[in-house]
């Protein structure tokens, strides 16, 4: 198995961080949504530690596939696509992107502009620093309106994501979604 | 007198006025007390890692104090706290403290302090050992005590302590927040 990508499948390291991120992200989604639901005031308060530990793990696990992404070829699309369909795969996955990276950063600094003044200590590791932005009841309002807009976003467009990558797979019958579970294999001597 | 020696004379007095209360005998200071709520102070701190942590006081409470003629190690302090009137200046946490994380006040309507023995120190200052009963959970803890005013018929104590809240079932947000709940209590009682 190869670490790196071909022009045409994905290697070990991008479906790895593919899917470490999927699993990551569905689970931190439903956190988010629990939390603000739950009875409980004591069960919410560790739900959002939790969240803000998760949110910033996905946010440093992002960085290293966008790394990963730029330093890779992209394999190619599957030849049967039809134009739109590369097009509107092509900005979809753009979107997601900028999504996994706008996602963390406005709940990071909804929490820094709380007056609450809650400290984040990530995984119960190290102290995560506020940034240093405005601390008013009306910035903090601003940040979370924009977190939870940017939530629902990512959450239409992952579900969005997971079912075109089931079309693919079930009514196409392709080999889009099966590139992001196998990785390139060794060429044969 | 020349003016500087009325600055001196002055300067003398502040520093040569006793700083500590005036000590009553037993006999003098015996009887029964109220707690006056108005003209006490019933302060707390919890400090967080890397923030500023959480400084709160308690509105409502009432309590007694009975010291007896012969002694003084047998005075009996009860004090009666009424968690919904806590307060920090920011109602959400307020809220948070009320809620069913910290206080339930929704099921727990007070929390109560009994002593069980005095212990004097100093001339001035003693500890006290009692139980503490916080959502049905009572543990024995201890407070440090000084006389801070002597007038007669009303006595103003400075108290110190230190209560661990996990012991209480409320031990949200350790270990960002501390265990560690630092009171700092001036009371005023008044002989009934
Ligand atoms: C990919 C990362 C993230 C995702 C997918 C995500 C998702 C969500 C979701 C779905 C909600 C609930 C929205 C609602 O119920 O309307 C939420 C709320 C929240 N998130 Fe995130 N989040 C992420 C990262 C972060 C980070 C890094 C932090 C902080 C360091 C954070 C802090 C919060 C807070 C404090 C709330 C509650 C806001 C409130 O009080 O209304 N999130 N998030």
């Amino acid at each position: 198995m190869k670490l790196r990508n071909s022009a045409e499948r994905y290697g070990l390291v991008a479906i790895v961080l593919h899917w470490a991120i999927a699993v990551l992200a569905f689970g931190q989604i439903g956190l988010g949504l629990t939390m603000m639901r739950v009875e409980s005031q004591r069960l919410a308060f560790d739900l959002i530690q939790w969240h803000k530990s998760t949110g910033f793990l996905i946010f440093g696990l992002f960085a290293l596939r966008l790394a990963w992404r730029l330093a890779n070829p992209l394999p190619r699309q599957p030849a049967s696509l039809r134009p739109w369909e590369r097009r509107l795969a092509a900005v979809v996955h753009r979107l997601l992107y900028a999504l996994f990276l706008a996602l963390p950063f406005s709940g990071w600094t909804l929490v820094s502009a709380s007056v609450l003044g809650i400290p984040t200590l990530v995984f119960g590791l190290f102290l995560l620093p506020h940034l240093p932005v405005e601390i008013s009841e009306p910035n903090e309002n601003f940040w979370r309106f924009v977190h939870h807009l940017l939530a629902y976003a990512a959450i239409a467009l992952i579900a969005g994501h997971a079912l075109a990558a089931l079309r693919h797979h079930f009514i196409l019958r392709d080999e889009t979604l099966k590139r992001m579970l196998h990785p390139v294999r060794r060429t044969k001597p | 007198m020349m003016p500087t020696r009325i600055i001196a004379l002055v300067i003398f007095l502040l520093l040569g006025a006793p700083s500590r209360a005036q000590v009553p005998s037993l006999s003098e200071a015996a009887g029964r007390y109220s707690l006056v709520a108005d003209h006490s102070s019933l302060a707390f701190t919890v400090s967080a890692v890397g923030g500023p942590g959480i400084e709160g006081r308690f509105m409502r409470f009432d309590g007694n104090i009975d010291i007896p003629m012969d002694d003084m190690e047998r005075a009996r302090v009860m004090i009666t706290i009424y968690p919904e009137s806590v307060t920090t200046g920011q109602e959400r946490i307020d809220n948070f403290l009320k809620s069913d994380a910290v206080f339930d006040t929704a099921n727990e309507k007070a929390i109560t302090f009994v002593s069980t023995h005095v212990t004097r120190t100093g001339e001035d200052t003693a500890v006290i050992e009692g139980n503490l009963t916080a959502r049905g959970r009572t543990f024995g803890e201890t407070f440090n005590v000084q006389l801070a005013e002597f007038r007669g018929t009303e006595i103003r104590l400075h108290v110190e302590g230190q209560v661990y809240r996990s012991r209480y079932g409320m031990d949200v947000g350790t270990p960002l927040y501390s265990n560690v709940v630092d009171f700092d209590m001036d009371l005023a009682v008044v002989r009934r």
